[in-house]
């Protein structure tokens, strides 16, 4: 029973680090400027979990095996513990696990302590069951006002704006996917219209819960490296349950090159 | 302060009608049992949705046998719809985090086993403690009862955040009345557990018999302790959180409802100035405790196990009782960590970070400690010790992932994937279950005077135990590629080639959930079968083992025991034996 309990730990442990190491589930291409500092954060903590993990785990594994009850009459070793051991690995672990918390500390500053680089390309978002959709200032670099009363679903007029009477919203753009140009900080203004959302792209490194009542700010750059891969297309899905149609609830991020981003834009225009 | 407080010696008689012995008993023997059945009984309730939902995830267009007659709204020819998923989903969420990991490591061995292994005759307050059940109780009927209601039960998850929970059936089925009964029932699942939290913490400080000194308490107790002093402060903020929410649904009030809202074209005037953030945030100060008030008992029982059957005393005893006590503190200062993405400030997010790395330490020595016991012993394995290293290995596992979880740069592209599934089953959910397994087994002698069959359990074990790392590891690496939890059906693109993957995992929690009829048989079967137990079956060295199996009515037949050594006193060399009871006179040189 000891050696089927050794045996079986050590190649739970062998296979679950194996499929770690040779990636073969492993993230979605990057196509974020901060993303591989995640990445790298990522992989750091999995070598030091991975080695701590595989450690215990043999460990386990070893000990049950090689102090097995053999019935030879041997007693076992009378001991009450070992003050400095105890001490070492408490310090030991303390400093493995607040150390490599700090290491992370940047990223996670560079996200959100600082705002988004002047001239951010500001969009905002909203969700609603189950649904996104992304307005766009226009030309006048303002997003006019919303009016709940105006919201309805059935016309398209999902922000709720009055285009006769509101000067700002008169050039609003409303789309139902997000395009961006590549390479230019983005700014995403986060609002629901009904329940808690989320805005989750795997390739961007980037979720946010989206809370009614509250307006999100997000920033981020998408790089080069967006084009490369499916042809800029990326999903946008709510990972905060929303209600029955939760999981069908997504919307797609378009990263095209700054010019087919104005072109894109101007069909978008022509088309409110 | 123990000897000032030892009970008072008088034999006490079982009261003979069948209402007062059994159903409304005081005795803490019957109402551990009570807890213990109740949480059977659920945990089964919550494995057989979880076993429906991983069916409807791989085969969606599979009809699935009887749920139609169950649920004809919810399962219209056996094929469950989306919110149904949902429903299904949130209920199991709630049974097994209330119902079983809650109640049966706590309220079912804790009243059983605190008493006898303290030496008292029974719980401090016992007809707080009979009501502490019946109130439970009343929280599974009014929550099950959801299942019946026309609007059906609740989806919006065992987290239930407002808005969606909030603003009653406009925002979708399952929120009407469903959600109502959700909400009455973890209220006063709050209050039994406030009531048996009193109750443990009075008879821990009040009843210890002569010579049970803090540090002489066995391992268990400690964690039941404390357990019931974080059940206390936790418990408490989710009532105040509970009750807000039923104002919100059926009082006109707006704690966790904004203005401005628009829900199913419905423009929502009679809200407005509350946050749901601030649901979250008392959500999560009580429901971050939860998982170490599910979880520390186990930790208690599992140290009990290793060290009785590796034949050696516990390794660091006094850091294993400080540890306990540092989660405890810590748990209450984390809760953050589950809010990274929620909009709530950033800056407060690398505190909560911080405080999360912390509490990983005082766990790390658990493990350590746990090996270190290990170590040297002379392991006899039996079915308890299996699932005692089981939960070893799977605290290990599970409690490493969350140090990805704990960071927020990292977080960020795991949150709300099933790498965190993977993560709070393994560590709080698998882990607590097989201590209530490894539970089982040990006291099961002293419960029910017979022995349960080793040879099932050791079958029972093996399946299960292979089984859950089957189901949970790949969890992790779905999450790593972005799988998002709490979806019916994966539409998305980027899920297509995850499929295998899911329908590998339901599989095997086909085999795990089957493996489970055997401990239902091997439990009921040895209660009537099982081979007489006596009275110290397993050698060991705590109180409970010095009387007889089952125990009197007033567990020591009116004698104080006095204890004179600590609870883990295996291997004394010099001994007589290879152990030494707790009560037992002997004086040897080297035990403690």
């Amino acid at each position: 029973m000891a050696l089927a309990v050794a045996l079986v730990v050590t190649l739970i442990t062998l296979i679950s680090v194996g499929i770690f190491v040779a990636k073969v589930y492993w993230f979605p291409v990057d196509i974020s400027t901060h993303g591989a500092a995640m990445d790298h954060q990522f992989l750091l903590t999995l070598i030091i979990c991975g080695v701590i993990f595989v450690a215990a785990q043999l460990g386990l594994a070893y000990f049950v095996w090689r102090y097995r009850d053999k019935g030879d009459g041997r007693k076992a070793t009378y001991s009450h513990g070992n003050n400095k051991l105890e001490a070492t690995w408490t310090i030991a672990a303390a400093i493995v696990f607040i150390g490599l918390n700090f290491l992370g500390y940047n990223i996670w500053a560079k996200m959100h302590f600082t705002g988004a680089a002047p001239g951010a390309l500001k969009i905002q978002v909203q969700a609603q069951q189950f649904a996104f959709y992304f307005r766009y200032p226009g030309p006048d670099g303002e997003f006019g006002p919303t009016h709940l009363e105006k919201v309805d679903d059935a016309i398209g007029n999902f922000f709720g704006l009055d285009r006769a009477h509101d000067q700002a919203s008169k050039d609003d753009i409303v789309t139902a996917t997000l395009g961006i140009p590549v390479n230019r900080p983005v700014e995403l203004i986060l609002r629901s219209q009904d329940v808690e959302h989320s805005f989750f792209v795997r390739e961007l490194r980037m979720q946010q819960d989206i809370v009614p009542g509250m307006e999100i700010p997000i920033h981020f750059t998408a790089t080069e490296e967006a084009l490369k891969h499916n042809g800029g297309r990326y999903e946008i899905v709510c990972t905060q349950l929303c209600g029955l149609g939760h999981y069908k609830m997504r919307a797609f991020l378009q990263v095209m090159t700054e010019q087919d981003y104005e072109k894109w834009l101007q069909t978008q225009a022509a088309a409110q | 302060m123990a000897e000032a407080h030892a009970p008072t010696a008088h034999a006490q008689h079982a009261p003979q009608g069948f209402i007062r012995k059994y159903i409304f008993s005081l005795d803490h023997k019957v109402i551990g049992k009570q807890y213990y059945f109740l949480a059977l009984f659920s945990v089964f309730v919550g494995l057989l949705l979880s076993i429906l939902m991983r069916w409807h995830l791989v085969w969606p267009d599979a009809h699935i046998p009887l749920l139609d007659k169950l649920s004809p709204v919810g399962a219209p020819g056996g094929l469950m719809t989306p919110e149904y998923y949902l429903s299904l989903m949130t209920m199991h969420g709630t049974i097994m985090i209330f119902f079983v990991l809650t109640t049966a490591p706590q309220s079912g061995f804790g009243n059983y086993f605190l008493p006898i292994q303290i030496g008292a005759e029974d719980m401090a307050f016992p007809r707080l403690n009979m009501l502490s059940f019946w109130v439970t109780l009343a929280a599974l009927l009014t929550l099950l009862s959801s299942f019946f209601v026309s609007d059906g039960p609740p989806l919006a998850g065992w987290t239930a955040y407002p808005p969606l929970s909030a603003v009653g059936s406009v925002s979708g089925p399952g929120e009407g009345l469903g959600q109502d009964l959700w909400v009455i029932s973890i209220a006063l699942f709050c209050v039994g557990a406030l009531l048996g939290a009193l109750n443990f913490i009075a008879t821990t400080l009040e009843l210890r018999t002569r010579g049970m000194k803090l540090m002489r308490l066995p391992l268990t107790c400690w964690a039941w302790f404390i357990t019931a002093i974080v059940g206390l402060l936790s418990f408490a903020v989710l009532f105040a959180a509970g009750v807000l929410l039923l104002l919100d649904r059926v009082g006109g009030t707006s704690f966790f409802v904004p203005a401005g809202l628009i829900v199913s074209d419905k423009i929502l005037s009679n809200h407005s100035g509350g946050s749901p953030l601030l649901y979250q945030h008392l959500f999560w100060f009580f429901g971050h405790p939860e998982v170490y008030i599910a979880i520390l008992p186990g930790m208690g029982i599992t140290s009990h196990i290793l060290s009785c059957f590796s034949r050696k005393p516990i390794f660091g005893y006094r850091a294993m009782t400080y540890s306990l006590m540092a989660i405890g503190f810590l748990s209450f200062t984390v809760w953050g960590h589950h809010m990274f993405v929620s909009g709530m400030s950033p800056y407060t997010a690398f505190a909560f970070s911080v405080m999360t790395m912390a509490i990983g330490v005082p766990s790390a020595i658990k493990t350590f400690n746990w090996l270190g016991t290990l170590w040297g012993g002379r392991l006899r394995l039996t079915t308890a010790m299996l699932f005692s290293i089981g939960f070893v290995s799977l605290f290990v596992s599970g409690g490493l992932s969350g140090l990805f979880l704990a960071q927020p740069p990292v977080d960020v592209n795991l949150h709300a994937t099933y790498f965190v599934v993977g993560h709070f089953h393994l560590v709080m959910g698998v882990a607590a279950i097989f201590a209530m397994f490894g539970g089982t087994f040990y006291w099961f002698p002293k419960m029910f005077g017979r022995m349960m069959n080793e040879t099932l359990g050791k079958i029972h074990f093996w399946l299960t135990f292979v089984g859950v790392y089957a189901i949970f590891m790949p969890m992790h690496y779905l999450g790593v590629e972005g799988n998002v939890r709490r979806y019916s059906t994966f539409i998305d693109d980027f899920m297509q080639p995850l499929l295998p993957v899911h329908k590998f995992m339901s599989i095997w929690a086909f085999i795990v959930g089957g493996a489970q009829l055997i401990f239902i048989f091997n439990l009921f079967w040895s209660m009537f079968k099982g081979e007489k137990a006596g009275i110290n079956p397993w050698e060991s060295t705590s109180l409970e083992w010095t009387v007889p199996s089952p125990p009197p009515h007033d567990n020591f037949a009116g004698k104080i025991p006095v204890v004179y050594h600590g609870p883990y006193e295996y291997g004394v060399p010099g001994a007589e034996k290879d152990y030494i009871m707790q009560d037992s006179p002997e004086v040897v040189a080297e035990s403690h």
